[in-house]
């Protein structure tokens, strides 16, 4: 190590020229790769001068549907980089037996557990829920917008900025080497010292500032927007479920960020919340984190079980059945996942009482979500069951996830789960319901609402393959590990002894690759779509013979949305509206009044992501600097009352034509 | 079509006949009646789970469009088959729910056991009177970085990475750690529990079969983690003198020096033997003060139930830092960034620690 | 809305949109918004009153709050909070009466025993460090100094967010966007009040009865 002057130290904290991983080919490489990429993508859209269009009509966009877009776009960009992580973890784990290290060292795969489960969860599950909801619930609810726009872009790049920390970590110094909820002590600054710790720290703390903002956003939406005559128990599942959803995120994320704000105090300022020292209680950041965590997990899986609920109502061409009971499921879903969080510890040495209070509580969480897969099941029956991509995402994870939901339960056990906690087992268990659950339902969901959003419907026979690459790949990947927990193998080892175990690792890998195949037919069906799109057009705005307001309006939706915001008389608004003879209003359109885009969610975002940056690095002037432009930048938006204007009745009237055209057309 | 979801799985089942579950098949009486209740709980649910998927198959092909079967839109509700979709789960998780009530009082790691093996209590009967309970051998656990150290306070020995126990014999754990959070796990004999440093937990367990067997740290803790690994074994009474014995011979001294030493991080360690061994290490080691400048934390916890060491107690730091910074990873701790004045008894009034600090 | 439906209704169609679109007013949340910031900020708020609930008893043979507090300090301080909290209900009162300056006034009066609040949390903090009885120095006042802390930071930006909307109101009066942001504010500064009033009790009274 050179020693660096003092100077440098005052500029650039603790940020050397070491911290930049020249020496490992692997991170070189893919620097390279990601440099390459990004150089030819900011080639084209200068080329094409698209930063005009990007920056006025995208990043400053408060229009839920784009920013509902490009929450997915973030979540397809961050799975590739946590598959990539799941594909090197799996080829590890498939060579490393009997003396043969592998190619990935402790200090390497530590970071690689460690970012896949923290991708996965924060950057690629929550922005594609996030997503779904951001761009579904208004259509829904018969809305023009959120409640709060501006936030709702805000909130989105703050997203973005915790998402790009992590990145960056790639390439400038290291990860956290601690599994993805960082228990102290060993996350603490005692026993992980460096930067890694730190990126995990102020990427999750900025990037929940987002989905908490996200949260009260949504929730303010559907209390207050919904159109005249959507009480509560005529709001679409998928709505409800969104609302249940977001009030777990206001009621869990700030848990989050206050206990990370207690750990950073640990690292940065040296207090003593969870060290060894001075009367520090490490078991207590355990229970704070899982009140976070478990909530969260339902977070994830709430607005999926909305999305298959929408997909089986509408692709078996009847109403959904048991609405009532599917709703008091999810509130009940909801209240329950507060009061289950220890179930992740049983073996920390609570007595029995508690741990079985929490086990039982625990499979309580199982009868409302067998109630629903009861609701999905009777759906079906006397359906008219149209096979489209969504309807076969459905059966696939109606399949898979009871058995993710049996495993559950056997965890739910305590003394099962004294054998079972931290093993494989319990990774597969938790991949079963989060790919067979939360995976499954997003492709069906995008599926189901990409014709909204864009127009034209996916390719279908490469959906097809992705579908069948995706859901053996899972089975392939994951039995396996359900196996390997039975033989008692842990998590997070990064070499084995017992070269026994090896072929169950082989066939999970390929099970991996399986499913890398299935994320590249993904990848393709997109392309191919947008290639093939005048053959898959939708003029009509209802491909699939909706039964929810979002299918009453045009595909791709105007921007208000609504020329005339809908009145509701029935549960499933539209199909009551095709039955009893809707006609689309033609004319005595007024004025529409929308809010205007601004700059200031990326700019606070982006000095949010410099700040975290600094702080990362003891680069304190920087971090000062960019806390103070925070601040000024929020006053200095403050001072702007411009914040809307009106689409002239023309502009509607126009709009409205086009699409009486379009519909004569077809 | 759905029959293809199938076909992967089929080569894992002739794979499950050729492997060691060893869940499943476990050696000690806890572990034994933990699988049960796993096997007894995945057949509860089986009841459910398996209508329902064979359901979900026929239903999907039943209704699907092309086969024109009877279609009926608006029927979405009926009360007979609510009732069935919320009761039945409900009875089900009921029974459930009172055998883990049950499983979980009756396998508390920290309740003494009531059994060696299925009919044979660990309470022995005697005529006119009360029983006499088999007295537990007691372990005392450490887990090091990144290794674990198994103490016998009644056989006055210890050893690295090898745990040895008489067949039969109830046995009781008494685990810590020595720095970060690891988990005692040995699938054939019981289920695990964490080590916590300056914690003490407990694990009673029986291994009912001679044989060698696998224990490990089943909680990451850092970067020496995966060669966490120890060996159990289960021997009979005479094979367990005898190994007492072998370790005596082939001991060094474990003193709180050595202590100190063996604490720093290492990695994949050979089994070791030691001897000579201060009765109150282990309780030195829970309480974080085998270095004796520190203050034991009973001591501390002492001062504090009755309301702290006053202003007076502002300045005896050093004997409080336990986090063992500079031992992992060779990095040397950010300096805290506060000034505090340390008391040593060469250095009363703590001038020699805020210099120290300056320099750093 | 009720019209179009009738006339609806009479032609025997209902009616599936509304004609006559009520005036959308953009701060129609705002209110529902802001108690549900409010929410998660009391969450945070909970979080650190649990960890100073747990760890509040961890001294590490170190000073406890009998040792520390000085209940008389915390009282004037306290006080200072209270009047706060009046004086901005004054300026509240003003301002549904659409009495501006008398409404500034209040506020300026607001912001001062806000100062002086901070003021004294900052001596008293300033004054354990100098003792030593430093964040760092037992879990106990880790807790007690991040729990009274956060506190103080939330007055401080309520402080800055006072100036600001005086600025704002100054320029533009009160206009029903400001009238918005000055209702959030006072619901920020009540709440910020209640906070106290558990920081007080349990973290001082409770500490130093013991």
């Amino acid at each position: 190590m050179t020693s660096y002057p003092d100077w440098w130290k005052l500029i650039f904290g603790r940020f050397t020229l070491e911290a930049i991983p020249y020496h490992e080919p692997i991170l070189i490489g893919t620097f390279a790769a990601v440099a390459l990429g990004g150089l030819a993508l900011v080639a084209l859209v200068t080329r094409y001068k698209l930063w005009g269009y990007l920056w006025h009509e995208w990043f400053t966009s408060v229009d839920h549907k784009k920013i509902g877009i490009m929450y997915m776009i973030l979540g397809v960009i961050m799975l590739l980089r946590g598959f990539a992580d799941a594909l090197m973890m799996r080829g590890q784990q498939a060579i490393a037996f009997a003396g043969n290290e592998g190619y990935l060292p402790p200090h390497h795969y530590d970071q690689i557990f460690t970012a896949h489960g923290v991708i996965m969860i924060f950057f690629v599950a929550m922005p594609f829920v996030t997503g779904l909801m951001n761009y579904v619930v208004p259509l829904q609810i018969g809305a023009r917008d959120v409640a709060f726009p501006f936030l709702n872009n805000f909130s989105f790049w703050m997203t973005v900025s915790g998402a790009v920390l992590v990145m960056m970590s790639l390439f400038i110094g290291e990860f956290a080497k601690v599994g993805w909820l960082a228990y102290p002590p060993l996350s603490g600054a005692a026993y992980s010292p460096g930067v890694g710790m730190d990126y995990y720290l102020w990427a999750l703390q900025i990037a929940g500032v987002g989905t908490t903002l996200s949260g009260v956003n949504l929730i303010a939406t559907i209390v207050k927007m919904r159109a005249p005559g959507m009480d509560m128990m005529r709001m679409p599942v998928f709505t409800w479920t969104a609302l249940c959803t977001n009030v777990l995120i206001v009621a869990t994320f700030p848990i989050l960020a206050a206990t990370l704000a207690l750990l950073t105090l640990d690292r940065y300022v040296g207090t003593n919340f969870f060290t060894n020292d001075l009367g520090g209680n490490p078991m207590m950041y355990v229970n704070l984190i899982w009140i976070w965590g478990h909530p969260e997990v339902y977070i994830l899986i709430l607005p999926i079980f909305g999305v298959y609920s929408e997909v089986a109502s509408t692709f078996c061409g009847k109403r959904l059945f048991g609405y009532a009971s599917m709703v008091y499921a999810t509130v009940v879903i909801t209240i329950l996942s507060y009061l289950v969080w220890l179930h992740h510890f049983f073996t920390m040495g609570s007595g029995a009482s508690v741990n079985s209070f929490f086990g039982i509580t625990t499979m309580i969480i199982s009868i409302p979500t067998g109630a629903k897969i009861f609701n999905w099941l009777f759906t079906m029956y006397r359906g008219r069951i149209r096979f489209e991509l969504p309807m076969m995402w459905l059966v696939a994870f109606m399949l898979t996830f009871v058995i993710g939901g049996m495993t559950g339960v056997m965890l739910a056990v305590p003394p099962a789960d004294f054998v079972l906690h931290n093993s494989l087992f319990l990774i597969a268990h938790f991949h079963n319901v989060i790919i067979g659950g939360v995976v499954f339902g997003v492709f069906a969901g995008i599926a189901y609402w990409f014709p909204k959003a864009f127009g034209f419907k996916l390719d279908r026979f490469w959906g097809l393959l992705s579908f069948w690459f995706w859901v053996i790949g899972f089975y392939v990947a994951f039995m396996p590990l359900y196996v390997l927990g039975l033989m008692g193998v842990t998590r997070r080892l990064s070499r084995f002894e017992d070269p026994s175990l090896q072929i169950w690792f082989v066939v999970a890998a390929l099970g991996a690759a399986l499913i890398a195949l299935g994320i590249l037919c993904f990848i393709i069906q997109i392309g191919v779509s947008i290639i093939r799109r005048e053959q898959l057009r939708d003029t009509t705005g209802d491909p699939w013979d909706g039964r929810t307001l979002e299918w009453s309006t045009s595909s791709p939706p105007p921007a208000y949305n609504f020329a005339f915001t809908p009145i509701v008389h029935d549960l499933d608004a539209w199909a009551d509206m095709k039955k009893r003879g809707y006609r689309r209003p033609l004319g005595g359109f007024k004025p529409i009044h929308m809010p205007r885009n601004t700059g200031a969610g990326v700019i606070i975002a982006g000095l949010a992501t410099v700040g975290g940056f600094a702080l990362i690095w003891y680069i304190w002037w920087l971090a000062a600097l960019s806390f103070v432009a925070v601040i000024a930048t929020v006053i200095i938006h403050s001072f702007n009352y411009d914040r809307d204007f009106h689409i002239p009745a023309e502009a509607v009237l126009r709009e409205e034509d086009s699409r009486s055209q379009l519909l004569g057309r077809a | 079509m759905r029959i293809f979801r199938i076909l992967p799985l089929l080569p894992l089942f002739a794979l499950l006949g050729g492997c060691q579950m060893v869940l499943l098949g476990p050696s000690g009486d806890v572990a034994l009646q933990q699988r049960n209740l796993l096997f007894a709980s995945t057949a509860l649910m089986l009841l459910i789970i398996v209508p329902v998927m064979a359901l979900t198959i026929f239903f999907a092909w039943r209704y699907r469009a092309s086969a024109k079967a009877s279609y009926d839109p608006d029927w979405h509700h009926s009360l007979p088959l609510e009732v069935v979709i919320w009761s039945v789960p409900l009875l089900i998780i009921v029974v459930i729910g009172a055998m883990t009530w049950m499983g979980t009082h009756l396998l508390d790691p920290y309740r003494p056991l009531d059994r060696i093996s299925a009919g044979k209590p660990a309470v022995e009967a005697k005529a006119g009177g009360n029983g006499i309970r088999k007295e537990p051998l007691v372990i005392q656990v450490v887990a090091l970085d990144w290794k674990w150290l198994f103490l016998y306070p009644a056989q006055g020995i210890a050893s690295l990475n090898e745990v040895v126990a008489p067949v039969d014999q109830p046995i009781e754990f008494r685990i810590t750690s020595s720095s970060v959070m690891n988990s005692l796990f040995i699938p054939a004999l019981a289920g695990q529990i964490y080590a916590m440093p300056g914690m003490q937990t407990k694990l009673n367990a029986v291994i009912n079969h001679a044989g060698e067997f696998e224990g490990f740290s089943a909680n990451y803790s850092g970067a020496g983690f995966s060669d966490m690994r120890f060996r159990f074994r289960g021997v009979d009474d005479k094979g367990f003198g005898d190994w007492v014995q072998r370790a005596i011979r082939n001991s060094s001294p474990l003193g709180r020096e050595e202590y100190l030493v063996l604490e720093k991080p290492s990695e994949r360690e050979a089994v070791r033997y030691f001897r000579d061994i201060p009765s109150d290490l282990f309780s030195a080691i829970l309480n974080m003060c085998v270095d004796r400048a520190k203050m034991c934390t009973r001591d501390m916890m002492a001062l504090d139930a009755k309301g702290g060491g006053g202003k007076e107690g502002i300045h005896i730091v050093a004997q409080l830092e336990y986090d063992k910074s500079v031992r992992r990873g060779g990095q040397p701790m950010p300096p805290r960034p506060f000034v505090t004045a340390i008391c040593t008894p060469t250095d009363v009034y703590g001038t020699a620690g805020v210099s120290a600090r300056v320099a750093n | 809305m009720a019209k179009a439906k009738a006339q609806a209704q009479a032609a025997g169609v209902p009616a599936f949109y509304v004609t006559e679109d009520e005036h959308a007013h953009s701060g129609g949340s705002t209110m529902l918004g802001f108690w549900l910031y409010l929410m998660s900020d009391c969450l945070v708020f909970a979080v650190l009153f649990a960890t100073y609930g747990v760890l509040g008893r961890n001294y590490a043979a170190g000073p406890s709050g009998a040792d520390l507090f000085d209940l008389r300090l915390v009282a004037v301080n306290t006080a200072m909070l209270l009047f706060s909290s009046i004086t901005y209900g004054f300026a509240m009162l003003a301002m549904d009466k659409g009495r501006q300056a008398a409404m500034q006034g209040w506020l300026v009066v607001t912001g001062l025993f806000g100062l002086a609040f901070l003021s004294i949390e900052l001596y008293e903090f300033a004054h354990f460090i100098r003792e030593g009885a430093t964040p760092m120095r037992s879990a106990f006042l880790s807790s007690f100094f991040t729990l009274v802390g956060t506190h103080g930071l939330h007055v401080t930006f309520g402080l800055i967010w006072l100036s600001v909307l005086m600025v704002q109101v100054s320029k533009r009066g009160l206009i029903e966007a400001n009238r918005r942001r000055l209702l959030c504010l006072s619901m920020f500064w009540h709440f910020l009040d209640v906070v106290w009033i558990g920081v007080f009790t349990f973290v001082y009274l409770m500490g130093v009865l013991k």
